[in-house]
């Protein structure tokens, strides 16, 4: 637990310095001729406030025993990580081979594979998914979504819906 | 007698038959959506708001104050039949709710939870209705310092008043605050915090793909980890005789329930606080004010009155702010705000009188939708008894697919849709270190105001930070801020020497 505490705390200085880097490409001092801050110092001095606030976590972290509790529940950890990587995956291809084959793909490995339901309900809902999104977005809200290559493959149903 | 006259416009607008469907259908997906371990109003409002586009802005709005409705009312619903609060505002009901389920009287407790529910709501929606002409009044004479002092205030109340780690939440608080100001400088118009050059950040960081992210995916990776076992569902089934037992029970608990609702409603208006400590706090009043304190937390039915009205009237409440301020009183409200902005219906005092029609709507809409809310979730209650045993896999694959298509929706970039993923995963590591994430919601939506005012102040004024202090209104924001920024410090000082003591909770 603590030391996850730590890791997090050291990470959000290391994002908080990252922050004021990029903030001072603009002035972040006081502005004499418009009488105000400059466009930078809303975001530098704020990052500076995290980043001392973050090293308070870490000292204060660091000056207490260690606790046995872990962060992680061990067991469950597989699934969450196991599941986070589908998600990137699914995001990655979804410019690539289309959001109407990424995303069936992503409820299929999801209810079949590794919720390890019935073919009914995976069938149901890996293509009714996609049904539904087509017409809600597509055809209702007139909001396309990434097809990627399969791109010609709709060309049919814009005509009939468009 | 005025906003009686401008209440029964307002009625004319909510009762509407596409209105009333509308607020129909946003409580029925609320219920849905607050009866689902794990999904609360936030996350409802969350995943739902990219799907709104479908309907016109002032009904957009309707729709997601019904399912924040629904969803308060749902989420007694799974507290009761699981024992795991379906939303964090409910773990309160789940003390007596529970013990009444295993004693075969979930039905009783269900009906319980839905009129007192509809008594927190409907007692707040009058408060509302009273509260929100002065207070609009009041703000129309708000000028950029203290709209600065107020969103300061804001902010300051979640150090003075939240239970969360202090300088975790200063942390997220600056988080929200920085991740706001990518994009654009307001004043000068030139990029900042672009990183790189990311043409996606030009546009800033939008509420809603934080939201969807932390929300959405953070919630559902969260409640994967939780979820080891499927709980056990508790069967209730509801006789005509056993709703009018209930209703006659909850005849006696009057004063219990009137309690809960103005406890609730104050509570709630404040951004630090709202839903889940007004129920807390009211559980605990009605304990200690009982005849009978022993039989609490072994299935006494005040026990899920108390909660459950309070957590309505606080849903209520946070209303309040966020419409006559445009500070939301909490981070479903945040959305709310969001919302409004992005359909161009800016909240705060000038709404009120520049679209009437809306606002009036929207007020009368929470009418409708605590009388709808109230039936539909009695009569569905052997559906809801369904829906529970829905495997949680499902249920995660598809909130999951809503999170990418509609963080992909609103903006049409890829680039958003890569964010929420990353926000999920962010959000679900902060949340398990115990970083508050309302705070981070609620600066990333007031962000633009803070800083625009503070700046615009300044401006006019020529650099006299003074200003914020002299002007009598901003100065009395300002100093109660300062008070509440220093209340934990004066308070771990006094507790100084005796550090052994546990504190009070």
């Amino acid at each position: 637990m603590l030391i996850a505490d730590r890791v997090i705390a050291i990470a959000i200085m290391a994002l908080s310095a990252y922050f004021m880097w990029h903030a001072i490409a603009l002035p972040i001092g006081w502005n004499g001729m418009t009488g105000g801050p400059g466009g930078g110092a809303f975001p530098f001095w704020l990052s500076l406030i995290m980043l001392l606030s973050a090293g308070g976590v870490l000292i204060r972290s660091l000056m207490q025993a260690p606790s046995s509790q872990h962060f992680f529940d061990s067991q469950m950890l597989r699934s969450v990580i196991l599941v986070v990587v589908a998600l990137f995956v699914t995001i990655a291809l979804i410019p690539v081979l289309g959001a109407y084959i990424a995303i069936p793909l992503f409820i299929f490995w999801y209810i079949k594979m590794y919720g390890r339901h019935g073919w009914v309900l995976t069938a149901a809902l890996t293509i009714g998914t996609p049904v539904f999104l087509f017409f809600f977005f597509e055809v209702t809200l007139k909001i396309l979504l990434p097809k990627g290559v399969t791109e010609p493959l709709f060309f049919p149903l814009y005509a009939m819906f468009f | 007698m005025e906003t009686l006259a401008l209440l029964a416009d307002g009625f004319a607008t909510s009762l509407s038959p596409i209105n009333l469907m509308i607020v129909i259908l946003g409580v029925t997906a609320g219920l849905f959506i607050g009866a689902m371990p794990g999904l609360g109003s936030v996350n409802g409002v969350a995943i739902v708001l990219p799907l709104t586009f479908i309907v016109p802005p002032s009904s957009a709005i309707i729709l997601l104050c019904a399912i924040y409705y629904g969803a308060m009312y749902g989420g007694a619903i799974s507290s009761i039949l699981l024992g795991i609060p379906g939303a964090s505002t409910a773990v309160a009901t789940t003390f007596d709710g529970r013990p009444m389920a295993q004693q075969g009287k979930a039905g009783l407790a269900l009906i319980a939870a839905a009129v007192a529910s509809f008594v927190g709501g409907t007692i707040s929606v009058v408060l509302f209705t009273l509260f929100a002409v002065p207070l609009a009044d009041l703000a129309l004479a708000f000028g950029p310092a203290e709209e600065f002092a107020l969103v300061l205030m804001a902010f300051t109340t979640f150090v003075g008043l939240g239970g969360d780690d202090k300088l975790k939440t200063i942390i997220m608080i600056c988080l929200g605050l920085v991740l706001s100001t990518v994009g654009l400088d307001l004043i000068s118009g030139q990029p900042r915090l672009i990183f790189g050059d990311l043409p996606g950040f030009y546009s800033g960081v939008s509420f809603l793909v934080l939201a969807i992210g932390v929300y959405g995916i953070g919630e559902i990776l969260y409640t994967i980890e939780s979820s080891r076992t499927a709980p056990q569902v508790t069967p209730a089934k509801i006789s005509l005789r056993d709703l009018g037992d209930g209703i006659r029970t909850m005849n006696r608990m009057w004063r219990t329930m009137s309690l809960g609702s103005f406890l609730g409603f104050f509570v709630g208006m404040l951004p630090a606080a709202g839903a889940t400590p007004a129920a807390l706090m009211a559980y605990g009043i009605a304990r200690s004010t009982s005849k009978d304190p022993k039989s609490f937390g072994k299935g006494n039915i005040e026990g899920v009155a108390a909660p459950e009205t309070a957590n309505n009237a606080a849903s209520t409440g946070s209303l309040l702010p966020m419409l006559t301020l445009g500070i939301p009183g909490s981070p479903t409200t945040a959305l709310l705000l969001g919302g409004m902005v992005m359909w161009g219906l800016m909240p705060g005092p000038m709404l009120f009188i520049e679209q009437p029609d809306f606002v009036w709507g929207l007020i009368s809409s929470l009418y409708t939708a605590n009388f709808a809310a109230v039936a539909i979730n009695i009569a569905l209650i052997p559906l809801f008894v369904w829906a529970l045993r829905m495997p949680f896999t499902v249920l995660c694959a598809i909130v999951m697919v809503l999170c990418i298509v509609g963080g992909f929706a609103p903006s049409q970039k890829m680039h958003d849709v890569w964010l929420i993923a990353g926000f999920g995963v962010a959000g679900y590591l902060l949340r398990k270190a115990d970083y508050p994430l309302a705070p981070l919601v609620l600066a990333l939506v007031l962000g633009p105001l803070m800083e625009k005012s503070f700046r615009q102040t300044l401006i006019s004024e020529q650099g006299n930070v003074l200003a914020f202090i002299e002007r009598p209104l901003s100065g009395t924001f300002i100093a109660i801020a300062a008070l509440f920024f220093v209340l934990p410090l004066v308070k771990y000082l006094r507790k100084g020497g005796r550090r052994s003591v546990a504190p009070a909770e």
